[in-house]
């Protein structure tokens, strides 16, 4: 089974490097963005086929190592093959 | 008073850190020794230090890697019995994402790596680093980081609880907006656990122990002074 994890900051934690990637957008003038925000995407490959175990394992993951949850949030997507 | 230095891969200011420890405070009755990050037991020490790098590369978040490397439950044995613990810089992120500090170390504002001689005024609880510094002293130490702005969700209660020990300052000890370096919350540069054994901090006290190494002058020495009385017991005030 694959996985896909997506790791973003929570609301709230400033997000910099989306800042200037807005501005810029801005400056290229797509005027019409009003926020941007960068996160990070992780692919996973398990030895598991079900999908309810997956995602208990991968959310631990998250939790332990994937993300820092005092400034992160995470969304999985467990997809089959 | 024997202080451990753990070394990880990515490590760069581990040598500096020994060699304070070793050499520049050897005739106060320091020692030093390095732990290797693949080590089990932490041996024979008083106090451990957490130097300042890249360990693992900051790959996946500054520290992440180096707080489930093999040596950090020894780290956490140590800190939770009481034993004295000072992560300067990648070392600071690396007690964050170990959980043995609260908060997180995120990119600066700026989105620049900075790299400049900054002061901080010393206040909150007692620690074994800060314990004999006087309460309101502003000290000269260098900051060399991109990923050094605190988060914190509840820093009304950090700071209830006496656990903010660093605040960036002018030079004339004032906090203000364009004394904070990194867009740090409050101007944290540094804190400490609820027991206060567990210290970190974003600026190199390591770096500014010797008048010959730049303009940082020696304030740094007052952390280790401050650990060495703390371990002799003796009332002691530093840098007064």
């Amino acid at each position: 089974m694959k996985a896909k994890v997506y790791v973003t900051l929570k609301a709230g934690v400033l997000d910099p490097q989306g800042q200037a990637v807005s501005h810029t957008l801005g400056r290229l003038g797509f005027e019409e963005v009003k926020d941007v925000r960068i996160g990070k995407y992780v692919e996973l490959e398990l030895d598991e086929t079900d999908e309810a175990r997956a995602r208990e394992r991968i959310t631990e993951m998250c939790k332990q190592l994937i993300a820092n949850t005092v400034i992160e949030d995470f969304r999985i997507e467990t997809v089959a093959g | 008073m024997r202080f451990g230095v753990v070394r990880f891969p990515g490590s760069n200011c581990d040598d500096d850190a020994y060699h304070v420890v070793a050499n520049v405070l050897a005739e106060r009755g320091s020692t030093g020794a390095i732990i290797w990050h693949k080590d089990h037991s932490i041996g024979d020490v008083d106090a451990l230090i957490i130097p300042g790098g890249f360990s693992y590369g900051d790959y996946l978040r500054a520290g992440a890697i180096a707080a489930h490397a093999p040596i950090m439950a020894a780290v956490k044995e140590f800190a939770a019995a009481g034993g004295p613990v000072l992560g300067i810089c990648n070392g600071f992120q690396v007690l964050c994402e170990s959980g043995l500090l609260e908060g997180a170390l995120v990119r600066n504002h700026s989105l620049r790596f900075v790299c400049k001689d900054i002061h901080v005024v010393v206040e909150g609880r007692p620690t074994p680093f800060t314990q004999a510094i006087p309460a309101g002293r502003h000290i000269r130490m260098s900051i060399a980081h991109a990923e050094g702005c605190y988060t914190h969700a509840d820093v009304a209660r950090l700071e209830k609880e006496g656990r903010v020990i660093f605040r960036y300052c002018t030079a004339e000890g004032e906090v203000t907006p364009e004394a904070n370096p990194n867009g740090s919350v409050a101007n944290i540069a540094g804190v400490c656990n609820a027991a206060g054994n567990v210290v970190g901090l974003m600026p190199h006290p390591e770096r500014a122990c010797e008048a010959l190494l730049g303009r940082g002058g020696e304030d740094g020495r007052m952390l280790f002074q401050s650990a060495l009385a703390w371990q002799q017991g003796t009332p002691a005030r530093v840098g007064g």
